[in-house]
């Protein structure tokens, strides 16, 4: 272009006095550099979106879990998309200690109620992924540590959750999510 | 650049010369690093770790290359591979421990890279760019070693993926959906072992041309030394081939006696037993921590552990870790001062020592369980840590007097420059 630009030169001064400095070849100029830009971004689509998760991983997205051998007190853990899901049958007493916590106090304020299935308040299900920084929290088996709040306790970095597995001490922002899942039968859920 | 006084290349054979016609490759060499460079001729041996950090990338490249003809990125199979490597392959155990070994050794050679560089005050003008080349190095290093320490796929390898691939999620509204992007997942599987493998083998080929680019950068002005007083005259230098290649040479030696008897000797030392059990996603470790390297920068990321405002703690850890190294950038403009070397400033040089503490007692901290008092003094010394960045550093440039500077790298050298005497007159 500058060849061009510097051979013009006597004519677009004409034409800048005269208030008409914009020339064909600026439009061409404009037109294959967008044409190009666009090009360029399109391009990235494929190369961004091949990064998401792929259908394999997507379609591993639920899981069936039979309730029947839970006793009040025991948790189990299964999987929901290879990550730890936590089911613990609570015990009254369980439940009366969630409820029994004033909602202003929480960091991430839900009643159990909101947290459970009405009519199965006793089956609390969540996501077994710390909401820090996604380690599993300890709490479903036998005689592992539950935290202050009787309910799980994080050891990568100290979060403590309650029994209705909500943040109530540590660095974690959020209380343990809970997925999508319906109850099928008295004793089995679909989970995702 | 070169100084004037600078020899010429002259190849004498005729096949070098026509070499250096066609493309001056070998001139390009000896100016770079032969007897066209001329050196500050009062270099000590902390001028040593430049070198030893480009032998250590090597290191690292050729190694790695020859790893990644036997390594599998399956996460079925990925951990067995491994073990096949260190049981089955021909020397296999000798390289991947040469390879585990030589990201410690690099992170080593790199961190009192670095702090020669906080003590000399060679981040200042006009030797920013070189400094700010090196940051981008050490970042992308951070990146390369985290990823290579994730392809074993053991416990650790799975949860340190785990934990620091949620750093992204504490993004405000689009984290989860950035972190589950680069995870190809919703926790680390086959599609982030393989991404990871892919970059881990990309990044070590981009750091070296960052490489390229720091040591283009430093051949404009010439190495700093350890006067911090600028080359005035020939008498100041000495050409890097043969005296610096013997020295860096002889440190090389040192060395590699050291990382060798490491490598030999207690290959695992600097690593974690959970490593050698496979990874499991339904079972965190009781004890997570991260290679010894980012102890400092773990630490400054635990030690947020209440909201603030509308920060949650987690967003504010991430912000804080990210922000101790990204400070870095800023360090040219941060200190002042006129004098580069620490040896003639007395009050930041107290404070450099209080410094280098500081990243020792973080150091611990972040190698230690995420419980009192390890929190309390994590949350001080990260403190401490911004307060000499962005408090300290500026304000000792400005109040301090600085001692006596000598007239030359000759004088400084030899006690009396003759030039000196001239430039009195």
């Amino acid at each position: 272009m500058t060849d061009n630009a510097i051979a013009d030169t006597s004519d677009t001064t004409a034409q800048d006095a005269a208030g008409l400095g914009v020339r064909r070849r600026d439009f061409i100029n404009i037109a294959a550099v967008s044409a190009a830009g666009v090009g360029g971004a399109a391009v990235l689509v494929p190369l961004i979106s091949q990064m998401a998760p792929s259908a394999d991983v997507l379609a591993e997205s639920s899981t069936e879990v039979d309730l029947s051998a839970i006793k009040p007190g025991q948790a189990i853990k299964a999987v929901f998309r290879k990550q730890p899901v936590f089911v613990r049958n609570l015990t009254p007493s369980e439940i009366a200690a969630a409820d029994a916590v004033p909602l202003a106090s929480l960091r991430d304020p839900e009643t159990l109620e909101q947290r459970t299935k009405p009519g199965h308040t006793n089956w609390l299900i969540t996501m077994g992924v710390c909401t820090h920084l996604g380690c599993v929290p300890l709490g479903t088996g036998e005689g592992e540590p539950k935290g202050e709040f009787g309910g799980y306790f994080c050891p990568c970095h100290g979060s403590q959750y309650d029994t209705a597995a909500r943040i109530r001490k540590g660095p974690a922002p959020k209380n343990l999510m809970v997925p999508d899942y319906v109850f099928e039968t008295a004793t089995t859920v679909k989970i995702g | 650049m070169s100084f004037p006084w600078a020899q010429e290349y002259a190849p004498a054979h005729p096949f070098m010369k026509w070499v250096d016609e066609k493309l001056p490759l070998p001139r390009f060499v000896y100016n770079a690093v032969g007897a066209g460079y001329p050196v500050p001729r009062n270099l000590n041996y902390f001028w040593n770790f430049g070198i030893l950090a480009g032998v250590c990338l090597m290191l690292q490249i050729v190694t790695g290359i020859v790893l990644a003809m036997h390594y599998a990125s399956n996460a079925d199979i990925a951990f067995s591979s491994t073990e096949h490597i260190m049981r089955d392959v021909n020397w296999g155990w000798m390289l991947r421990y040469a390879h585990a070994n030589g990201a410690s050794a690099f992170f080593v050679v790199v961190y009192i890279h670095i702090f020669r560089g906080f003590f000399y005050g060679s981040y200042k003008a006009p030797r920013e760019m070189i400094w700010l080349l090196g940051v981008v190095i050490f970042l992308l290093m951070m990146a390369t070693a985290f990823m290579g320490y994730v392809l074993p796929w053991g416990q650790m390898s799975f949860w340190g993926a785990s934990v620091i691939t949620n750093l992204f999620s504490a993004i405000p509204l689009v984290g989860d959906a950035v972190h589950t992007w680069l995870l190809g997942g919703f926790a680390p599987d086959n599609a982030a072992l393989n991404r990871f493998f892919s970059l881990h083998f990309l990044l070590p080929f981009v750091i070296l041309g960052v490489v390229i680019l720091h040591i283009w950068a430093l051949h404009i002005p010439g190495s700093s030394n350890p006067t911090g007083v600028e080359v005035k005259s020939e008498s100041d230098t000495v050409p890097f081939h043969p005296y610096y290649t013997a020295k860096d040479g002889f440190g090389l030696a040192v060395f590699l006696l050291l990382y060798t008897a490491v490598l030999f000797f207690a290959p695992n030392a600097l690593g974690h037993p959970d490593n050698y059990i496979p990874a499991n996603p339904m079972q965190t470790p009781a004890h997570i921590v991260p290679e010894w390297y980012f102890w400092p920068f773990y630490a400054i990321l635990r030690a947020f552990t209440q909201n603030f405002l509308f920060f949650p703690a987690k967003l504010l850890g991430v912000l804080a870790m990210f922000s101790a190294i990204l400070v870095w950038f800023f360090l040219p403009w941060l200190d002042n001062s006129p004098v580069r070397s620490g040896h003639f400033r007395p009050t930041f040089r107290k404070f450099y020592y209080l410094l280098v503490v500081d990243m020792l007692v973080l150091g611990y901290c972040g190698g230690s369980p995420a419980e009192e008092p390890y929190v309390m003094v994590s949350q001080i010394a990260t403190a401490y840590y911004f307060l000499h960045f962005l408090v300290i550093l500026p304000i000792v440039s400005m109040v301090e007097t600085p001692a006596p500077l000598p007239f030359s790298i000759t004088e400084a050298v030899l006690g009396a420059d003759e030039s000196a005497a001239l430039a009195a007159e």
